[in-house]
């Protein structure tokens, strides 16, 4: 009984330690978004490339659809847009832009001087959309399902690894969920 | 001999030179660190103000996730905090602008967690570790008061030897 006592202590800073050294290694931006799992909002913004034409929710054709938040201001969105040109070979996704409060015509040189990844760009400048769907920074990339259900929400850049690590599964079970919907 | 005092000279000008950079950028430090973004916001009546500052100290600011709203100087903090004031305007409840935020954000937003299954541990954790604290302190005690000077558990040879010592004096 005694002997049991006086390991206690170091069963206690064992598993202490164990608990902090798991914790090094945890990403503390990967927050659990609260929107998983609910409808994507509606909404009624203008497309980036034409201000005068509004857009909503039933304009992001696809059955797999990937909306990344995107801005000029944001440095790590400079360095996952050439991983976005490549994501889009992808034929089973599409790629759209949200636009998150940024400058019109700084956002509109941005596409042209890197390339545009996405079939259209949502213009929303004053972050009403992003607040809708719980944004909080960018880069962030959200995957929206075949019936219109927010299933992902990445924070942070894309690259290579990302992309077949956390994307790829997911869009394989949706493909596996559409199968089994459609016999 | 005059050139090496020279240089010592130059040196300890370089080194208070460098401790006056040092002093003023920490001073700089500390003062935007301890500086709270100022915004313009009017309010119509006091309550409403309290209740602004109120909430924006209860809300967590989701991308520095150790400050608060009101803290916090990120895009996104200034963002909230202007959404905070448009719904106030609105005259929205606290309850429902805490739900509006805990819809977008989780209750990650929250500085104080609501009490569910998974937060038990939270809340009741440290009652817990306290209470099984004070249990084993009494328990301790309890078994050192029945252990008596005269019913040391010794040997004879043990006993011989204290009483050595003890009359060696």
């Amino acid at each position: 009984m005694k002997s049991i006592i006086r390991f206690i202590p170091l069963i206690l800073f064992v598993l202490l330690g164990v608990l902090l050294y798991r914790g090094l290694f945890l990403n503390p931006q990967a927050m659990p978004s609260a929107m998983i799992g609910k409808p994507l909002p509606d909404f009624q913004l203008p497309m980036l490339k034409a201000t005068d034409k509004m857009v909503g929710r039933e304009d992001l054709k696809g059955n797999i659809v990937l909306v990344n938040v995107w801005a000029t201001w944001c440095i790590q969105c400079k360095y996952e847009h050439p991983y976005l040109l490549d994501i889009i070979k992808d034929k089973r996704i599409k790629l759209y832009g949200l636009n998150f409060t940024d400058d019109h015509s700084a956002a509109l040189r941005w596409l042209k001087q890197y390339k545009d990844p996405y079939v259209f760009s949502i213009f929303d400048e004053q972050g009403a959309l992003g607040l809708d769907i719980g944004v909080f920074g960018a880069p962030e990339t959200f995957v929206i399902d075949h019936t219109g259900i927010i299933r992902k929400r990445f924070a942070g850049p894309i690259n290579t690894q990302v992309w077949n690590n956390e994307f790829l599964p997911l869009i394989e079970t949706i493909e596996a969920e559409m199968l089994q919907g459609k016999s | 001999m005059y050139n090496s005092v020279f240089n010592n000279v130059l040196g300890l000008k370089q080194v208070l030179r460098l401790a006056f950079v040092v002093l003023v950028l920490s001073a700089f430090g500390l003062t935007s660190a301890n500086a709270s973004p100022v915004d313009t916001f009017e309010f119509s009546d006091e309550v409403t103000e309290s209740r602004f500052h109120v909430l924006s100290k209860e809300l967590r600011c989701p991308k520095c996730q150790n400050q608060n709203l009101a803290d916090s100087n990120s895009k996104i903090a200034v963002d909230l905090r202007k959404n905070l004031y448009n719904l106030l305007q609105e005259g929205k409840s606290d309850q429902e602008i805490i739900d509006f935020m805990v819809y977008r954000y989780g209750d990650f937003v929250l500085y104080r967690p609501p009490l569910k299954e998974q937060t038990y541990i939270l809340w009741f954790g440290p009652i817990v570790i306290l209470f099984s604290f004070f249990l084993g302190v009494v328990f301790v005690l309890r078994k050192r008061s029945k252990l008596k000077a005269n019913e040391l558990d010794l040997s004879a040879e043990e006993q011989t030897n204290l009483n050595d010592i003890l009359n060696k004096k």
